[in-house]
């Protein structure tokens, strides 16, 4: 290597700063049993660190070695919720249309991790009323926050937020496109439920054709081998495009129109509801939104492993009797988001 | 040859130096020079449109004087007229030719379909990725939605 002043001086930097990077890390993994710490360790300063101050826009933006570090970081949170490693960070939260459920599993995330939040809950509160555009929006609020969770109607406005932003941005829902921290807390579901993310038997119900968390997740879930049941009536299929993905990696996937036929073979079953508005069709829709709703006596004949998953909010397509029973995990799930957001949180601010 | 009997053949006079663009179907001659922002050049440029053509039935040609692509660059044009060629001019001599080929990627000159696109709604250049190059289309950056060729309108 030639001993220049300029390569010295970069490896001086590298070097001087090697025991932070450490300690950084030691911190989220001191309580990981012994035997795996090295390789914990190398793996995190090699996969999620690469995400410290980016910002999450897409579920395609993560690799399949950074899932599964989230998700181990995340279950570090669960098993210690609160924690005061932000206590010097302030979180915007900018729902630029409602979303309560979101907006208060980030806020506390963010509060469970000692960090200050501020943000606005709905775009008729704010400026944008005003007809200030999302660019100067973003670069304001940057001035005030160490980071930005977004919601927005419109598709791509967290990808630009992310190009304009000197802070990074999480993506909370772009319209009808992504929802990447929806789509880590479903992976965490299934791997705390079943003990794996690989080789899954998964059954997606319902709405297929825009239901963003079904397409995020089914795209996510083609690194882990998994085999693709799809329910839903004709007009909701899965669109081409999400099918390409599970072609490409040469994986299975089984196209249904009744419940009943897919629930004794699979190991989650992922329900969505199905909204009337997608139907031109009004009589269409009646004969089939009785067709796609869950049952407890359905449950009679699933695997023994079988959880029942819903992005939630449920209408009528789970039935109230099935929230008793083992199988049901769709509140459980929701919880996970927490986990996996802070998780997150820590990750990007890097704290 | 001299240059002057070359001349007599042309409906389109020679260039000295510069960039001739061949072969553009004559129906998209004019949105090929939007695109290549030639509408505000200085130098001279000549065109024609509905010229004869034996592979086109009818052609368009544009000459610009002084003016070289980049690859990139002319590879935008390959959208709507794929069947265009490339000529660099020096000294009234070809130097270089080619045909166009659709890029990997395609930058601001093409509007997304998906109406809720946040392309649509602030001041964004469009960009896209090309998934097809066969059976055109292109992958939005932003909303990650497709536009196929059929749907190609030009900003």
């Amino acid at each position: 290597m030639p001993n220049t002043p300029l390569l010295r001086g970069v490896w001086g930097c590298v070097y001087q700063t090697r025991p932070f990077i450490f300690l950084i890390f030691h911190l989220h993994i001191e309580e990981r049993q012994v035997f795996n710490l090295n390789t914990i360790l190398v793996n995190i300063t090699e996969n999620i660190y690469r995400m410290k101050n980016k910002s999450l826009v897409s579920i395609n933006d993560i690799q399949k070695e950074q899932y599964q570090e989230i998700l181990d970081l995340a279950e570090k949170f669960e098993e210690n919720p609160t924690q005061d490693i932000l206590n010097k960070y302030v979180v915007a939260t900018l729902f630029f249309e409602p979303s309560t459920r979101t907006r208060l599993s980030f806020e506390s995330a963010a509060s469970r991790l000692g960090a200050k939040v501020i943000g606005f809950t709905d775009a008729a509160t704010s400026s944008v009323k005003k007809g200030e555009s999302l660019k100067d929006t973003i670069l304001t609020v940057s001035n005030y926050s160490d980071i930005i969770v977004m919601r927005h109607p419109k598709e791509g406005s967290a990808r630009y937020a992310s190009e304009v932003s000197p802070v990074p941005i999480i993506n909370a829902g772009d319209g009808a496109n992504q929802h990447p921290t929806q789509c880590l807390l479903d992976l965490y579901s299934i791997r705390k439920t079943q003990g794996r993310l690989d080789n899954i038997n998964i059954a997606f119900v319902g709405d297929l054709k825009y239901g963003r968390t079904v397409h995020s997740l089914a795209i996510a879930l083609t690194n882990f081998n998994t085999t693709f049941h799809l329910v839903s009536p004709e007009e909701l299929k899965l669109p081409s495009s999400v099918k390409r993905y599970i072609k490409q990696k040469g994986l299975k996937y089984y196209q249904y129109s009744e419940l009943e036929e897919v629930i004794p073979s699979v190991d989650i079953l992922y329900m969505t509801r199905i909204q009337q508005e997608r139907f031109s069709d009004p009589l269409e829709f009646e004969r089939v939104k009785n067709a796609y709703i869950l049952r407890k006596t359905h449950l009679k004949y699933s695997k023994k492993n079988l959880k029942v998953l819903h992005p939630l909010p449920r209408i009528n397509e789970i039935t109230e009797d099935v929230d008793s029973d083992p199988k049901a995990y769709y509140f459980q799930q929701a919880q996970n988001g927490v986990y996996v957001r802070q998780a997150l949180l820590a990750t990007i601010l890097g704290a | 040859m001299s240059v002057n009997e070359t001349r007599k053949e042309l409906k389109v006079s020679a260039i000295e130096n510069g960039t001739v663009i061949d072969h553009i179907p004559a129906d998209a001659v004019f949105q090929v020079i939007n695109i290549l922002n030639l509408n505000n050049i200085r130098n001279q440029l000549m065109v024609g449109t509905n010229l004869d053509s034996k592979k086109l039935d009818k052609k368009g040609i544009i000459k610009v004087s002084n003016k070289y692509f980049e690859k990139d660059e002319i590879n935008k044009i390959a959208l709507i007229a794929p069947t265009a060629s490339l000529i660099v001019i020096k000294d009234f001599t070809v130097v270089y030719k080619e045909n166009v080929e659709i890029p990997n990627s395609v930058d601001k000159i093409v509007k997304c379909i998906n109406p809720n696109c946040i392309t649509n709604h602030e001041k964004v250049p469009t960009q896209f990725s090309v998934v097809d190059k066969d059976d055109l289309s292109l992958l939005c950056h932003y909303c990650e939605k497709t536009t196929k060729k059929e749907n190609f309108s030009f900003i």
